[in-house]
């Protein structure tokens, strides 16, 4: 895992949707962020599981493809 | 009353009393989700994948707070995956989401009209979750030579449709899913097309070891009624299974005697 050094702001894909980000916001920032801390979520950027453990040292970068999911009813 | 216990349903070599699989769709809310499944008395419990809401719904109680992990062996599924890259994806998602759970359920779709499942991408799909430790359940045709490729593969489970997913109309070809039951060594599970009760038993009859349904339970006018009947039908199928039905005749046979009769 690289060192934080972003400094400037992030526009990432978001479920699907462009989002403008703070400089150096992790992908825990970000969940935070939505209000979806301590929820049951799984984190995905660019198509690489980032485990729970380790979103907090995980930083986003411009043009980063973040998918977070959660379960819903299905069959 | 002597009971007769049955041997329990053996999935990846974890052991289940219950042989009715139930998913989590279609129910108007949580709550009458939470009551059918219960009244099911099933044990493993399938969900679907989805972005979270952003916005205003994000934190509002979730669908793994009526069915919890702690009670339920919940089974992810692959529902709207039409490739076997967003087949795996989702799966390894699920996992994160479940902290390490490795029993999924794989289906790769072909259309969006017949929701039949694309082989292909199926066995691709299955191939890399295996290689990635996944216990894998895989939906797909009735096709015994696809379900025989699949076991051989190592795949946990054999998950023939009976009929499109959501059509309700009950086992279209119950010959092939006979010959894929006698065939397999690994359990053979009724996956879509259970319309009621009637077609729950008759997967059963056939010598399935289980039957996964949806729609039946949560489109029916009584969801909890109907989770009632199911859980009944799976097990009287079932049981007429090891008990052995009766040859079927041509002719008929009386079943009281002839000696004795008063015009004799």
């Amino acid at each position: 895992m690289t060192a934080m050094t972003a400094t400037t702001e992030a526009a990432i894909q978001l479920n699907g949707e462009s989002r403008a980000l703070a400089p150096d916001t992790s992908a825990a920032d970000l969940v935070e962020q939505l209000g979806l801390g301590g929820q049951r979520i799984a984190v995905e950027i660019n198509e690489e599981i980032v485990p729970r453990s380790r979103l907090a040292e995980t930083p986003l970068a411009d043009g980063d493809q973040v998918e977070i999911v959660h379960a819903i009813g299905g069959g | 009353m002597t009971s007769h216990p049955d041997t329990p349903l053996t999935v990846a070599g974890r052991e289940f009393d219950s042989r009715l699989l139930i998913g989590t769709g279609k129910y108007r809310d949580f709550a009458q989700a939470g009551a059918a499944i219960r009244e099911s008395e099933a044990n493993i419990v399938t969900f679907a994948v989805r972005r979270t809401h952003l916005g205003e719904a994000a934190g509002e109680p979730g669908l793994l707070d009526t069915v919890s992990p702690e009670h339920y062996t919940l089974l992810p599924n692959t529902a709207g995956c039409y490739s076997a890259k967003d087949a795996v994806r989702t799966c390894r998602l699920a996992r994160e989401l479940l902290d390490g759970h490795s029993l999924v359920k794989l289906e790769v779709l072909g259309d969006e009209n017949t929701l039949y499942p694309n082989v292909t991408e199926t066995l691709k799909a299955a191939q890399t979750l295996l290689d990635d430790g996944f216990d894998v359940m895989v939906y797909t045709s009735d096709d015994p030579i696809v379900a025989r490729e699949l076991e051989a593969m190592g795949c946990a489970a054999i998950m023939p449709l009976g009929s499109l997913i959501g059509s309700g109309q009950g086992i279209q070809n119950p010959y092939n899913v006979r010959l894929i039951v006698e065939q397999s060594r690994v359990p053979v599970l009724v996956d879509a097309g259970i319309g009621t009760a009637s077609d729950a038993a008759m997967a059963m009859e056939l010598g399935c070891d289980g039957v996964l349904l949806n729609s039946a339970i949560a489109h029916a006018d009584d969801p909890v009624r109907m989770a009632r009947a199911m859980q009944q039908a799976v097990r009287a199928g079932r049981n007429a299974f090891i008990a052995g039905r009766m040859p079927r005749r041509q002719s008929a046979s009386p079943s009281s005697p002839l000696a004795g009769r008063i015009n004799g």
